[in-house]
């Protein structure tokens, strides 16, 4: 074990942070080590956030001490963390995407000479940082042509020519790709070898085993416990997130009867990234759309429900073909679709909760385009308790909740037109372990409604939890059917998702 | 910030009342301080004065606050609102033509609107670049149609809108107060009304949730195109005469009204009850500045500041109700 000696580098002392009606952090104590990689893990509104944002300098905290280097420190500001070697690489990159990469290294910090920008030595010294992470870019492309990972890596190397010590990463693979992913763990372990402290802040257990040297876990807002390598147990990291059991994870109700081709597609293609593509959902089934990230899976969701246009291919629902050209017909014949980025393509963030749910059926509703509050009303109220939405109001704006409780808006939208089928695409990305297990609970009632679920995932423990069968898929085609419920397995999806195993016989073109 | 949010308390509902009443406070500080420094400015000549003198304002803002609800904006409300004045005077002038004096400039309002509208929806220009260049185009109209000239009138049979009274509020006075009523409904009982706001939130989300975000947004270039209409038939009325000199920088009035209404240049937030009270806050400062004997350079250096203030105020106020 390295590490195991006493080389903390940074310390909070019982701090504690409170915003107007809530107690975001409740005297935590923790201890952050160079040349390790700390996870920090708990639901949404645990307080992680909150927490680095204190250590980022971008708030200050109520009570208690930040303590760097055995000093303690008062992190005024961002720029105040940044000097003393704090890094802070949000979710959402902070990247200028008009600007190059040299420019985006130095932003807010740009080599000057007698005033003016010297460009030979920041292009100089953003391409050695670079270099240190092994980036594949150049320097003096736009950061905005590049992808999601790359982009990362120039926050990355923003940090080290500031001499970072401590880089804290909040949910950072949480738009990457699985390779992409591996990639930036590499990275992580390769500058942690350097001596980096890094903590990361994560909700997917499966990267903790990868990468953690240890995991703490805060549960509103109060430290629970920390775990060290080799004692990082799944199980238990989540009955600390959640305080009870794993077993019953996955846990929700199957359909027995099942109304056979509800939704078939046949020879769907864009003539582009969707190779021509058939297969069929029957009522109540719950169909996992599973491979990598990049196969394909969105865009021939997208296809089957009129967003994007396809260049050929039918869709039938109950034995009648239909005719969808876009959103509205797919809608008018019973498809919902769930998407993936639910911020950008599912929620009106700045409107109630109540006008997230009723958004598809208030016309339905109103009696001559006027609305009718009565019903909209009974139609919200039935929904949050269904649903168990937790919402302070059915006015709240859907801006301010949670993860989880967003995409219940936006399941109940989708449930109040009464699908025949429904695309969920990725449903628990970015929900907190509590809410993805309701939603697991909420997939299977859907489908006991009779409901075609077709569920896209790339977290393959989920896949396997609540699929009946899955349809695998490559390169913008299927490329393998698991029906036996015994045998999906994350191994051998993952064999036919990267193409270790060959497509099966009926999907060779 | 997910943590802040959750849980409410009692201060909730100070706040709430504090955004809901949005600049109000504004406008009654500016009025206090008037009634204060002169004489005149609190007697009821002088505010039914203010109510019309803001009235076309107040129009033309109503159409502006659907256009910016859906993340647009209309430039060109000032020279649509010259073709339609000019429309209306040389309709008059025919005698055949004397039942289509005030339908015609509403229909070149509408259509001026609906070109708008199809330019912002289906070819898909940004709505800065789309009206700009109609406001370009229809003010050159504004010219061409009278030959340059101003034509004139002192027969207009609609003259009533411009001049008469409803017992003891003058018809410009009720027409806009019926029109801010017509938006309000709109935006707040019916379907359409929520999903402009709604394409002004998240167009992309809209389109996925099967709205038809292309006739939300023709629809309210087209209304406003409409409310120009009417704008020019009061302007027109007023004034019994027309001329392609008529509502320079109405626009830029209109936009401000919106803005100090609380009415997000981005979209998807803002009420037509705001835009009232940001154009009523024009109106008042023109007519108080003016009573003060301030200069006409210095109240365009005042006005100026003023919206500044406001939308600063307004800025920190709402932010502190996240």
């Amino acid at each position: 074990m390295p590490n195991e000696a006493n080389n903390v580098i940074l310390s909070v002392r019982n701090i504690s942070k409170r915003f107007p009606g809530v107690q975001a952090l409740s005297s935590v104590s923790l201890d952050f080590r160079s040349g390790e990689v700390h996870v920090l893990m708990g639901e949404n509104g645990a307080g992680k956030s909150t927490l680095m944002k204190l250590l980022a300098g971008i708030y200050e905290c109520d009570e208690g001490e930040i303590i760097l280097e055995g000093v303690p420190v008062k992190m005024e500001n961002p720029l105040k963390a940044q000097l003393l070697g704090i890094n802070l690489i949000n979710q959402e990159l902070n990247i200028a995407g008009n600007l190059t990469v040299a420019e985006n290294v130095f932003m807010g910090n740009e080599p000057s000479r007698f005033g003016l920008v010297d460009r030979v030595q920041m292009a100089e010294r953003a391409k050695d940082a670079l270099a240190k992470l092994g980036s594949q870019f150049p320097v003096d492309v736009t950061a905005g042509s590049l992808s999601i990972a790359e982009q990362q890596q120039i926050e990355i190397a923003r940090s080290i020519v500031h001499n970072g010590k401590i880089l804290i990463m909040d949910e950072p693979t949480a738009a990457l790709s699985d390779r992409e992913t591996e990639r930036l763990f590499e990275l992580i372990l390769s500058l942690r070898a350097k001596g980096m402290a890094i903590i990361y802040i994560s909700h997917r257990l499966a990267e903790v085993g990868i990468i953690a040297d240890q995991v703490s876990v805060l549960r509103d807002g109060a430290y629970i416990g920390t775990l060290r390598k080799p004692n990082l147990d799944n199980g238990e990291i989540v009955r600390m997130m959640v305080g009870r059991e794993l077993t019953d994870f996955y846990k929700h109700e199957v359909s027995t009867t099942l109304t056979p081709n509800r939704l078939v597609v046949n020879k769907i293609t864009d003539g582009k990234r969707v190779k021509p593509t058939s297969f069929s959902v029957a009522g109540g089934e719950i169909l996992a759309l599973s491979g990598l990230v990049g196969s394909g899976r969105t865009e021939m969701a997208r296809l089957i429900f009129g967003a994007d246009k396809r260049t050929s291919g039918e869709i039938w629902i109950d034995g009648h073909k239909v005719h969808i050209e876009s959103p509205i017909d797919a809608i008018r014949h019973g498809i919902g679709y769930v998407p993936e980025d639910r911020k950008s393509l599912g929620l009106f963030l700045e409107m109630s909760g109540h006008e997230n749910i009723t958004m598809n059926v208030m016309d339905k509703t109103s009696s001559g385009g006027i609305l009718s509050r009565k019903k909209n009303d009974d139609i919200t109220k039935g929904a949050i308790e269904r649903l168990q939405i937790r919402i302070a109001s059915p006015r709240t704006k859907a801006l301010s909740l949670s993860g989880g409780n967003q995409q219940k808006l936006l399941l109940a939208r989708w449930l109040e037109i009464k699908p025949k089928a429904i695309i969920l695409d990725e449903p628990t990305r970015g929900v907190d372990v509590g809410a993805k297990s309701e939603i697991y609970k909420l997939i299977g009632e859907i489908a006991r409604q009779g409901v075609a679920v077709v569920f896209i995932s790339s977290e393959l423990p989920e896949v396997v939890g609540i699929a009946q069968r899955v349809l695998v898929m490559r390169n913008g085609g299927i490329v393998a059917e698991i029906t036996d419920k015994k045998d999906i397995t994350q191994e051998k999806i993952m064999a036919y998702a990267t193409g270790v195993e060959p497509p099966q016989p009926a999907y060779i073109r | 910030m997910e943590a802040t949010v959750q849980k409410r308390n009692g201060s909730t509902r100070a706040r709430k009342l504090m955004r809901d009443l949005g600049i109000l406070p504004i406008l009654i500080v500016i009025a206090v301080l008037f009634s204060f420094t002169t004489t005149t400015f609190l007697t009821t000549n002088n505010l039914v004065n203010i109510l019309r003198q803001a009235s076309i304002n107040i129009v033309l803002a109503v159409g502006m606050t659907l256009v910016i609800l859906t993340g647009g904006i209309d430039l060109s409300v000032g020279s649509a609102l010259a073709v339609t004045a000019v429309v209306g005077l040389l309709t008059s002038l025919n005698p055949s033509l004397q039942w289509g004096t005030v339908l015609f400039p509403l229909l070149a309002g509408l259509i001026i609107g609906l070109v708008n509208g199809l330019l912002v929806a289906y070819v898909k220009l940004p709505p800065f670049i789309a009206t700009l260049g109609t406001m370009t185009t229809f003010r050159g109209v504004s010219y061409l149609l009278p030959d340059g000239t101003t034509v004139i009138n002192n027969n207009l049979n609609f003259a009533w809108v411009g001049n008469n009274y409803l017992g003891p509020i003058p018809w410009l006075v009720v027409i806009a107060f019926i029109i801010v009523l017509l938006a309000w409904f709109l935006l707040r009982k019916t379907v359409l009304g929520v999903r402009i706001y709604a394409v002004g939130g998240n167009a992309q989300a809209a389109r996925l949730t099967g709205i038809k975000v292309g006739f939300v947004l023709v629809f309210v270039y087209a209304v406003t195109g409409l409310l120009c209409g009417l704008g020019g038939v009061m302007t027109a009325s007023r004034l019994y005469s027309a001329s392609g000199l008529l509502g320079n920088g109405y626009e830029l009035d209109a936009i401000a009204a919106v803005i100090l209404g609380g009415t997000s240049v981005v979209g998807g937030i803002g009420s037509v009850g705001g835009t009232l009270i940001g154009a009523l806050i024009m109106a008042v400062l023109n007519n108080g500045l003016t009573l003060m004997n301030v200069s006409f350079f210095w109240q365009m250096v005042i006005r100026g500041i003023v919206i500044i203030l406001a939308v600063t105020i307004d800025k920190f106020r709402t932010r502190s109700t996240v």
